[in-house]
Parts: C-alpha cells; sequence; structure tokens
C-alpha cells in the first residue's frame, strides 16, 4: 500500500521514435513578425531533439504576457498558469513526479515583477526545473508599459517622459537569491542560446536562462548594443578550463558566486553565458526524497492503514 | 517508575461518594494565563470522558499575543448527547483575581467557584455561589518541591477535580503518563506528584462539592472513543482520503493543519511544502493536483483571498483541489483568534468570472473527518476545487467520538498514467473528464495545454462567444450536477410546524440543543443542518414548505440588507420571503439560550423560559 506517493527513478524507457521537431511542433505561434521569441523556440525544439526525452514526460509551462503563450506552440504536455506564478506551480510538478523533465517560460513582467517574491523563494528552494526568462524590457501584451527591466529613461505609455525606477538586474537577483545556476543569452545568438539552455537542462537543480528578446512592436533596438551587426559588441563569457595555462586563471569559474557578482555588475549591455552554477547545493527534491526515506524507514515501511490506526488509537 | 500514587478507589470508598444522586453533566471553565497548561487539564479531562464513553466538548479562547493573556478552557462531560460546550459553567476554576472577575459572570447561580487562595479574592457578599479556597500555587510548590515557578499546578487542579467528581484515577494518571512519558523521567514524577497532592487534598474542605458523574451505559459492541480537535480530525480525514501532497502558509487557525501534515505526510510516503505565500501555496498545490496527485492547500479568511485567483484558474482549467479555510473574525486581519462564519460567500464567489465550485461544511469535529472524504470524492470525480468551511470554533475544541471504520474507509490514490485514446478531448462539452497528467502518452500524438484562457474541446485557447457560453455552462452544470451524489440533508426535530432552523458549521450543537428547549417551551421546531453549501442539497424546497418560518442561525452580520450570508444565498436561491435570519458577530460561539431567546422573540413564543426548565442542561443542584 505504501509505497511512495511519488514514483521514483523512471524506469528505463522502451525504444521509441526518436523526438523531431515535426513531432514537436504545436499551434502556429502568435507571436509578431520579427519577435524574438520565434528564435527561443527554435532553440527549445533543438535542445529537445537533443535530449531526446519520452514526449510524455516533458512537461512546458508558462506564466502570462507574450512569451508565456509558449506552452500552446510545443507538442508537450503543457500548462498556461497564471501570472507570475509559473514558478511555485511548476515547483509542485516536480517535486510530485520526479519522472518529469520541467521547464518554464516567461517574460521579464511575469519573472521579475509580478512573480518576483516566486522567483526569489525557488531560487532559495533549488527545485529540479529549468526557467527561461524572455526579457524584453518592456510589457508587450498589454502594448507598451514600463517593465521591471526597462532602462532609466525608456519612454513607455505608464512613463511618457521617460522610465524613472531603477531596473532589475537580472543576474544579481538570481544570484543573490540562491539558483544554482545563472546564465544569460541573447535571441540574436541562436548557437548560444542552444547552448544555455542545454547545459541549464543538464543542470541538478533551479536553472536560469535570461535571455534578451527583442520586442519589435513597443521596444525596437532595446538589445542593438549587444549585437554586432547593428555596432553593437558582443561579448561572451570564457569559462575556466582548468589546464594549469597562465591564461586560464583569468578565465570565469561559474563556481566563484564573488566573481559571478562582478561579471553582474558589468555595465550594460554586459557579457553573456553562464554566471554562476552551485553544483554542490542539494535540490529540494532529493532533500525531500531523503526526509521521505528516513521516515519511512522510522515507521518500519508501515501500511497507510497501519499507520492511520496507530494515530488513532493514540487519541483513545 | 515509583509513583505514590494513592490506590484507585482508596479515596472514593472513604468518601462514600455512590450516596450522592449521579449527576448527568458539568459545564467546567478553567481562567488563567495562556501559559499555565489550562488546556493540557482540559485535554486530559476531556480524553478521559472519551475512554469513559462518555460524550465531551470543550471550547477555549487563545490569546492572539505571543505569549501570556488571559486564556480559558471549558470542558463540558456527560453522558447524554453533548451538543454544546454550554452556556454556563457549573465549576469555575480560577487562577487569578482577573480570572475571577473576568469569569465570575459564566457561573450559574448555585454554582462553584473554586479559586487560588494565593492570588484571588472573591466578593464576600457574593451569596449566589459556593466559593472554596484552595492553596494552589502553595500546595502544587509543596507537592513537587525546588523552585517556586507554579509550575504543576494545572496538574494538581486536575488531582482536586478527580476528588470532587470521583473520576476514574487510574485512566487519569496513565493519560499523564502517556503524555508526559516521552519526557525525562522527572517530569513524569513532578506531574503525578501534583496530581496526587491535589486528589489528597482534606475531604473537610470539599465536603459541600463532591458530586458523582453518572456513568453512561455501555454501548454493546460499539467503537472505541476518540478525543481530538477539529483541525486533528480533518488533517486525518485527508490522509484517509489518500490526499499525499499539500502546500500551504502559516496563518491561524489553519497552520496546525499544515504542521501536521508536513509531520505526518511523509511517512506516507506523501509531501507538504511550505510556501513563500498564500498565491505560492495554492499553486504549488495546483501543480501536485496537475502531475496527478489530489492535493491540498488551505488558510484562513485573508489567506483564503489570496488565493482566489488561483482558484478561479482551477476552476477554469478543470483541476482536482482541495481547499480547506478555517474561518476566523474578519474583514482584514481582523480578530484573529476569534469565531466566525464570515466567508461563505467569499468562499462561493470570491474569485474573478463566473467560477463555479464546490464548498462544503463539517459540523461538529467528527464531521471534520468524514467532510474530507467527501469533499476528496468530489474533487476527483467533477475535477473542480472543493472548498472546505470549518471555523476557529471547530479547529480548537476537543469532541469524542467513534473511532472511524478505517479499513472500509481509506482510499489508495495514484496518478491516473493512462494511456490516453485517440480521441481524448481535454475539455468535453458533454461530460466531466478527468485531465490528462503528464507522463500519460497521448494515442492522438496531441499532448494538451491546461489552460486558464477560455479554450475549446481541445484546450487550445478560443475566444469565440459561442464558445465561451458553451463552455461557462458546461463548468456550471458539471457543479449543479455534483448535487445528484449527495446524501439527503439530516432534518432533526418536528418534521413540519411552526419554525425551521437553518445552520451551517459550528453553530450545529447551539441548535441542536435549542430545538429541545424551544419544543419544550411548546413550539414546533425542526432543525436542519447544511453541509452542502455550493451546491445546495437538492429537496429543500420541500422542507422549507412545510415550516412557517425558516430562520438561519448563522455567526456573521446581517449586512446592509439585513440577511447573513447563508440566508441571502437561501433567500435568492428560493424567493421564500419567510427565510429570516439570526445573526452575530462577538467572535463566540452561540449560547443556546441566545438561539432561543432571538428565536422566540421572531415567533413571538409567550415563554421560552418554559423549554429550559424542562430540558435544562444545569444538572448539577443549586446549593445553599
Amino acid at each position: 500500500m505504501s509505497a511512495p506517493a511519488v514514483p521514483l527513478a523512471p524506469a528505463a524507457d522502451a525504444p521509441r521514435a526518436s523526438l523531431t521537431k515535426k513531432v514537436l511542433v504545436a499551434d502556429h505561434p502568435t507571436w509578431c513578425p520579427g519577435c524574438g521569441d520565434f528564435a527561443v523556440l527554435a532553440s527549445f525544439y533543438k535542445i529537445l531533439e537533443k535530449l531526446n526525452y519520452p514526449q510524455e514526460k516533458i512537461v512546458t509551462l508558462a506564466g502570462i504576457g507574450c512569451s508565456s503563450r509558449f506552452p500552446y506552440f510545443v507538442n508537450t504536455h503543457g500548462g498556461h498558469y497564471i501570472h507570475g506564478r509559473s514558478l511555485p506551480f511548476a515547483a509542485g510538478i516536480s517535486l510530485g513526479r520526479d519522472d518529469l523533465h520541467v521547464f518554464v517560460f516567461g517574460g521579464d513582467g511575469d519573472g521579475f515583477s509580478i512573480g518576483g517574491n516566486h522567483l526569489v523563494h525557488t531560487a532559495r528552494k533549488n527545485p529540479r526545473m529549468t526557467y527561461v526568462i524572455m526579457d524584453n524590457s518592456v510589457y508587450g501584451l498589454t502594448k507598451k508599459q514600463t517593465s521591471p527591466t526597462s532602462p532609466i529613461g525608456f519612454k513607455s505609455k505608464t512613463d511618457p517622459w521617460g522610465a524613472l525606477d531603477q531596473p532589475i538586474n537580472p543576474m544579481r537577483t538570481l544570484i543573490n537569491s540562491g539558483a544554482t545556476f545563472v546564465a544569460r543569452s541573447h535571441a540574436t545568438q541562436v548557437a548560444h542560446m542552444v547552448d544555455m539552455m542545454y547545459r541549464a537542462s543538464q543542470h541538478d537543480g533551479f536553472s536560469v536562462v535570461e535571455i534578451l528578446s527583442e520586442c519589435v512592436e513597443f521596444y525596437e533596438g532595446a538589445f542593438d548594443s549587444s549585437i554586432p551587426r547593428k555596432g553593437g559588441s558582443w561579448q561572451t563569457i570564457e569559462l575556466r578550463k582548468n589546464d594549469g595555462s597562465p591564461e586560464d586563471a583569468a578565465r570565469h569559474d561559474p563556481a566563484d558566486e564573488l566573481a559571478a557578482f562582478k561579471l553582474a555588475l558589468e555595465p550594460w549591455p554586459g557579457r553573456f553565458g553562464i554566471f554562476y552554477e552551485n553544483k554542490t547545493r542539494p535540490t529540494k527534491n532529493a532533500l525531500e526524497r531523503k526526509l521521505i526515506a528516513n521516515t519511512r524507514e522510522k515507521t518500519k515501511n508501515a501500511s497507510d492503514l497501519e499507520l492511520l490506526s496507530k494515530t488513532f488509537a493514540r487519541m483513545r | 517508575m515509583v509513583s505514590p500514587n494513592i490506590p484507585p478507589g482508596a479515596g472514593a470508598s472513604a468518601r462514600a461518594t455512590s450516596s450522592l444522586a449521579p449527576i448527568a453533566d458539568v459545564v467546567i471553565r478553567f481562567a488563567g494565563n495562556s501559559q499555565d497548561g489550562i488546556q493540557a487539564v482540559g485535554g486530559f479531562l476531556a480524553r478521559l470522558a472519551g475512554r469513559s464513553d462518555q460524550e465531551v466538548m470543550t471550547y477555549m479562547t487563545i490569546p492572539s499575543t505571543i505569549s501570556g493573556g488571559p486564556s480559558i478552557f471549558q470542558v463540558r462531560i456527560g453522558s447524554g448527547e453533548i451538543l454544546s460546550a454550554g452556556d454556563r459553567a457549573d465549576l469555575l476554576v480560577a487562577f487569578y483575581q482577573h480570572s475571577y472577575e473576568s469569569h465570575r459572570a459564566s457561573l450559574r447561580p448555585g454554582g462553584v467557584l473554586l479559586y487560588d487562595s494565593a492570588h484571588v479574592t472573591p466578593n464576600p457578599d457574593d451569596k449566589e455561589i459556593t466559593a472554596v479556597a484552595v492553596p494552589m500555587t502553595a500546595a502544587t510548590i509543596e507537592a513537587v518541591g525546588g523552585s517556586s515557578k507554579e509550575k504543576g499546578k494545572n496538574i494538581y487542579v486536575l488531582g482536586l477535580l478527580a476528588r470532587m467528581f470521583d473520576l476514574d484515577v487510574t485512566k487519569l494518571t496513565q493519560l499523564i503518563k502517556e503524555r508526559f512519558g516521552g519526557k525525562n523521567e522527572d517530569i513524569v514524577r513532578n506531574a503525578l506528584l501534583a496530581f496526587d497532592a491535589g486528589y489528597a487534598y482534606p475531604a473537610e474542605h470539599l465536603s459541600h462539592c463532591l458530586f458523582r458523574l453518572e456513568k453512561p451505559v455501555p454501548v454493546a459492541g460499539g467503537r472505541p472513543q476518540v478525543t481530538t480537535d477539529g483541525n486533528t480530525a480533518l488533517t486525518l480525514g485527508l490522509l484517509a482520503a489518500g490526499v499525499r501532497h499539500g502546500a500551504g502558509y502559516p496563518i491561524t487557525p489553519w497552520s496546525s493543519i499544515m504542521e501536521t501534515l508536513r509531520t505526518e505526510l511523509p511517512k506516507y510516503g506523501g509531501l507538504f511544502v511550505q510556501c513563500e505565500d498564500e498565491i505560492a501555496a495554492a499553486s504549488t498545490a495546483l501543480g501536485f493536483s496537475y502531475c496527478g496527485h489530489l492535493a491540498v492547500t488551505g488558510s484562513s479568511g485573508p489567506g483564503l483571498s489570496l488565493k482566489m485567483e488561483a482558484l478561479g484558474w482551477a476552476t477554469m482549467a478543470e483541476m482536482p483541489l482541495i481547499v480547506v479555510n478555517v474561518q476566523r473574525g474578519g474583514p482584514s486581519t481582523g480578530m484573529p483568534t476569534n469565531i466566525e462564519q464570515s466567508d461563505l460567500l467569499q468562499a462561493i464567489y470570491g474569485s474573478h468570472g463566473d467560477t463555479p465550485r464546490v464548498v462544503l461544511a463539517p459540523k461538529n469535529v467528527e464531521d471534520c473527518f468524514y467532510i474530507a472524504l467527501e469533499a476528496a470524492r468530489i474533487a476527483r470525480e467533477f475535477s473542480t476545487p472543493v472548498i472546505i468551511l470549518t471555523d476557529q470554533a471547530l479547529a480548537t475544541r476537543i469532541e469524542a467520538f467513534d473511532e472511524p471504520d478505517l479499513p472500509k474507509l481509506m482510499v489508495d490514490l495514484k496518478p491516473d498514467l493512462a494511456p490516453r485514446g485517440a480521441t481524448y478531448k481535454p475539455y468535453p462539452l458533454d461530460e466531466v473528464r478527468r485531465h490528462a497528467p503528464p507522463g500519460s502518452v497521448m494515442g492522438s500524438g496531441k499532448y494538451p495545454t491546461v489552460s486558464g484562457l477560455e479554450h475549446d474541446e481541445l484546450g487550445h485557447p478560443s475566444a469565440n462567444p459561442a464558445m465561451h457560453m458553451k463552455m461557462t455552462a458546461k463548468r456550471r452544470e458539471k457543479i449543479k450536477s455534483v448535487a445528484a451524489t449527495l446524501p439527503a440533508p439530516e432534518l432533526f426535530g418536528d418534521q413540519s410546524g411552526d419554525v425551521l432552523l437553518i445552520g451551517w458549521g459550528c453553530t450545529y450543537g447551539p441548535i441542536r440543543e435549542a430545538l429541545g428547549r424551544l419544543r419544550g417551551a411548546g413550539a414546533t421546531v425542526g432543525h436542519l443542518q447544511l453541509r452542502h453549501i455550493h451546491p445546495l442539497d437538492h429537496g429543500l424546497e420541500e422542507i422549507f414548505a412545510r415550516y412557517q418560518h425558516i430562520l438561519v442561525v448563522e455567526i456573521n452580520d446581517e449586512g446592509l440588507y439585513g440577511f447573513g450570508q447563508l440566508a441571502t444565498l437561501l433567500r435568492a436561491r428560493y424567493c421564500i420571503p419567510s427565510i429570516g435570519s439570526i445573526t452575530k458577530t462577538d467572535g463566540l460561539t452561540y449560547k443556546v439560550s441566545e438561539i432561543v431567546e432571538r428565536v422566540a422573540k421572531k415567533i413571538s413564543l409567550a415563554d421560552p423560559a418554559a423549554g429550559m426548565r424542562k430540558q435544562s442542561v444545569l444538572a448539577m443542584p443549586v446549593r445553599n
């Protein structure tokens, strides 16, 4: 009776056809032509092809916003949840079913504004999942209001004179919150984006990739300063190779939290790549699983009926 | 362990209590400060009653301050059916002057005041009661020895009561050993020393207040009695119902449910998550439900408000979920440790949009267990959120009831990951369909997205007006169809006549008792307790038609239009002008006399007191 209510490691999968883009494509995206999110979607298909998980074990989730329409465009089990709360929703799925692969998509308003508290606490709890934030620095679905990442001076319908408030620094916020994998990419750099999303998917814990994804309708040119063909500079983070060479000391060690903070504080447009990765902190999945195992051992694997009967007997 | 216990029965024979006329029930109120352990004494008495097949009900107030402050615990024990914690006490135990002053009025004429002579000076001119001085503090210190910290005087008083009421000493000392047994041996020994000292208090000081409680008639083949509070009963009900996942955020008085779930669920292979806020708690619980587990979240008034958007999603996405709302005094932070039933309309209508969902209300502590099973059944069968509206009174009071037949009741739930056929639609218009949790292979090759957007039968977003009308109707009809699966409502008392009293939640006991008194005074009265608030039970019109007056008794405000929340709903639903309302907002449960007097006034009953005399629960003889 009392087999763990949560299935543990998935059984070996039967042989099956490999996952292709053809299988993964669902509804046609509702995004405007030229939107950066198309490239993010294409990159997601690519990593799913590479990961080749059983299709039914993949879960694609989102909150509310333009980018959060994502689940309808991917042919996996999906959930289109409420604004800003997709992370705690996803946490329930991740913690409830260790056999699933959970991906969450959303925008900067969803993640840093209405969902800001959840971002901090999900990072703190470290459930196993990958979160992709498509940051366009504007509210697009509601048609051009200031977003939490809009730079000071950005003219929007809510700040026609230019935004007044200090924007969020996503990398700094995420590192500070305790996210165990923090990376940054750009929707115009598909190979880099695929690499970051793939590495995020391989991280055992809460992995976050922020992707600058331009809204051509309401904030055109927002990220030109990091697009070389538009005169910007594209600077990636070179990771330490631990090869003992003298130049290696200058490379970034993603386990070094302080160095990650320094990178996060570099002036706009900053650099792209893996800022931080903590491979030692256990996931909430693992901690809860251990708690359950220890508790079950103490009860000598009693059945549900035995357990509850004992509780009632104590109340006689 | 060496216990200096008095052999059971020794005291009793010396006092020859058998010559005393037995009393049917007794109401004892303890008044002290929150750190005095008076809840523990009340708890011992309640459990003793349970173990003796006696009926018991308790009532307590806990100050909302962090530590300290006045606190009371009232326990009523009897051999008949105990429906309320009693209007007025037969015995008041006062630890301090403020306890005496605040609660003297709760003592009935002829009642007994037992007070700590070190702290209390009763009014010498008060001849209406019998005041008995006991040096509780000094005697406890003397018995336990050592510090003057007064710890243990609660157990001393328990010993005293055991003497006064000829209680079962063997069972009580066993309870003390069980309660303190896990701690170090000194604590058990000190507790027993304090108990014995109280029990050995010279009988001559108590000669005029010795009583004998009527022994209950043992029920042949009856189930053993268990004694617990409503929050615990509800939690155990969830466990029996197969709920293994949940999420919550601390708020009084819901917190004890989440604490118990957090520590119990791992034993069952399950998991409860403490979230960063109420919204996250509802969301995490919905995540559990979506991935195939039946999950629970819960809160109290303000927290339920925060969950409303997520609950709207659950209705739209047709996701099963159990939501416990332990109501308290509102609005806002309100009176967090007081009793109110003012979340009924919030529970039904609190979300944005047309959000039909199920709302249930348990009637007593025992029912908290069974309503959890019912909520789980409905949530799964109809893929819907189900709100259980309990309240501060049910949450904290202790009652004894028959141990549930667990082998018959327990449900084993597992995620349904069976492959779905090629024609599977996640949201068919013409039937209730459980969602396909991730992990289920879709025969059609099309994987569904559960959605908060209005959608078509396949789950694709749709703003088509005709589709929205159809889907809105589908969600409505689904919840309406729940009513057909509900057991018929219980109607107590006269099946037709002058008045039908309607209650929900914790008003059950006082209304039932008021029913007896009103009928004793000559009125024909029925009592209907609604456990299903949304949808309402079938067949209520027929019942309503048989009475001249219909009065809904609830603990909330009469509102702008003069009717409490359930009364408002019933008037809107049945359009019966004779539906009236009895409400109050003093943060306390109804006294039986309050209901009797207000009903009598509404129906112009000449002499309600006639019923009181006949049906008196104040069974102790008045003494001079």
